[in-house]
């Protein structure tokens, strides 16, 4: 029997099982949307790892690096161009915001292929080497910003089209979280369409199930991998200015930071699963906005054991891909 | 019969562990080749070293009048060269359909060879959006033939098409060979000797990984003795 819809279920229940726990609804509603952006901005980061992860059977802890270098990136160019950000019009917001993802996005997207070739190549197949080299260089990455951008922390301020709230009944909801929730959507969206609508999409889907196979059809893997390493680090630092913007800060350890979180999502989503990471995003951000209000002691932990209980239930994770 | 693939001498490492000692044999074009041998003779292997999955440590590999041992899986494969493994490596998280899309290089799979699959193997068509994971063994078995042959391919190697398979089944796939053998070459890898007996053209055994005999599939078929002696079986109990 196809128990697909299963997993879904449990995002609606989470929010609903919070509910009695939080002492009003606005407040929910408010913890709700900021969980359910938290989660498409983990997503956005952690989707392209989960695909190398299945595709090729790499570990690549350097993934962080390209959270950080995009965040950097993107954050130079908006915050070389100020005044457009701070001007009380989208149109002036965006003049600065498109060209600052561009650049994180171009800036991670290289980086991400000069550690294909470089770092990763080498390791195929050995999964010991490759935690300790991809780790060597999110490290070396982190003392390159250092070098570049300077050790301190940098303020982000957000646009000031997205800066405040909007009041909902007695629930304030950020508007840069409903841009978060809203752009988390389109790139969800769009890789949906990529791997369920395309050809492109079909061998990597294929691919993560059984590469071999792939290669006797007369494909050449390894072009394909470079393809999604790349697209995925460009995820990375699309994903790591977006973040900067929501912590309005960004320092050198960021992307290391927020590099558990993405292990437990693409675990708790099975390895390879775009979907599974989608759905495993938006758990992990709305059990840390709850349990980071109800009960803030146990938020460093309430990742940890949703992820056992989810592992415990189904040991493959939410969506497992057949090998 | 001009030889399609010729292999001489070809030897097989897989890490430390030697498996081909020096294999020797062709297969003529237009005709469907038995390897045959036990458990452990190095069928499988020799499949692979030719589809490149596994390198040649030494010895020639001639497909087609080239030697290909140096080339990559996806090389041969734009060769002509189709694979379909023991496994039978279906992507068990898409569709039947994807899964010939897939296979189809050269874009969309073209109509008239889906017709001949759906003829071949009426299931496919009939489970056409479903995910390739929920067919049965024989299902797909048939779905693993058919992305093999969704586009003209020069050679097909299978490695135990019958692997698992219900007698009911089996029959069906001596049929779907005997209609595939009309026109592609094939190389089958198979324990069953009933379905060798009724496709094969020619076989060659192996032992401990090399080729203890070559000749023609009826003459092996009709000789009870060299069966006993290359095979440890007798016909009798394998029909």
């Amino acid at each position: 029997m196809n128990r697909k819809w299963l997993p879904l279920v449990l995002i609606p229940a989470i929010a609903l099982a919070a509910l009695p726990l939080v002492p009003s609804l606005p407040t929910w509603v408010t913890l709700t949307v900021a969980g359910l952006a938290m989660g498409m901005m983990i997503f956005i980061m952690a989707s392209g790892l989960t695909l190398v992860f299945g595709l090729m059977d790499v570990m690549n802890f350097a993934h962080g690096a390209f959270i950080s270098v995009g965040a950097y990136a993107g954050a130079s160019v908006l915050l070389a161009m100020k005044p457009a950000m701070q001007a009380q019009s989208l149109s002036a917001n965006l003049s600065a915001i498109v060209p600052g993802v561009i650049a994180a996005m171009a800036l991670a997207a290289a980086l991400g292929w000069f550690f294909e070739r470089v770092v990763v190549r080498p390791v195929y197949g050995d999964h010991l080497k490759q935690i300790l080299v991809t780790t060597g260089g999110l490290i070396v990455c982190e003392q390159l910003i250092h070098v570049v951008w300077g050790p301190d922390l940098i303020p982000l301020p957000r646009p000031a089209t997205f800066t405040g709230s909007y009041l909902i009944g007695d629930a304030a909801i950020e508007r840069y979280r409903m841009l978060a929730v809203v752009v988390g959507l389109v790139v969800f969206g769009a890789m949906w369409l990529v791997l369920n609508r395309t050809k492109l999409g079909l061998l990597i889907r294929a691919g993560v199930e059984n590469i071999e196979m792939v290669e006797s059809l007369g494909y050449r893997i390894r072009r394909l991998f470079v393809a999604v390493f790349v697209a995925g680090s460009a995820l990375a630092g699309l994903g790591g200015v977006m973040w900067a913007m929501y912590q309005e800060s960004l320092t050198a350890g960021m992307g290391m930071q927020v590099m558990v979180v993405i292990f437990i999502v693409i675990i708790i989503g099975g390895l390879g699963s775009v979907g599974g990471c989608f759905v495993g995003a938006l758990l992990v951000g709305l059990m840390a906005n709850y349990i980071g209000y109800v009960a803030p002691k146990l938020a460093l932990g309430s990742n940890i054991l949703l992820m056992v209980l989810i592992l415990l239930w189904r040991p493959r994770g939410l969506y497992p891909v057949g090998k | 019969m001009a030889d399609l693939l010729e292999l001489r001498g070809v030897n097989t490492h897989i890490g430390q562990y030697h498996i081909l000692h020096g294999v020797d044999f062709a297969v003529a074009r237009n005709s469907l080749t038995m390897l045959l041998g036990r458990n452990g003779a190095g069928k499988t292997t020799c499949l692979r070293t030719i589809m490149g999955l596994w390198r040649a440590s030494a010895g020639t590999i001639r497909f087609d009048g080239s030697e290909v041992q140096t080339l990559e899986t996806p090389a041969l494969a734009r060769r002509g060269i189709a694979y379909v493994p023991e496994n039978m490596g279906i992507f068990a998280g898409l569709t039947v359909r994807e899964n010939l899309i897939v296979a189809a290089r050269e874009g969309e799979p073209d109509d008239r060879r889906l017709d001949r699959i759906f003829m071949l193997f009426p299931a496919m068509k009939k489970f056409w959006h479903g995910l390739a994971g929920n067919l049965s063994g024989g299902q797909k078995q048939m779905l693993a033939i058919s992305r093999a042959i969704v586009e003209p391919r020069k050679l097909l190697l299978v490695d135990e098409p019958t692997k698992g398979l219900a007698p009911a089944i089996i029959q069906a796939m001596i049929d779907a060979f005997q209609e595939l053998k009309r026109d592609t070459t094939l190389l089958v890898v198979e324990q069953n000797f009933h379905f060798a007996r009724s496709l094969g053209d020619a076989v060659a055994v192996m032992d401990s990984g090399r080729i203890v005999h070559r000749g023609r599939m009826a003459d092996l078929a009709a000789d009870e003795t060299l069966q006993q002696r290359l095979l440890g079986l007798s016909l009798d109990t394998h029909q």
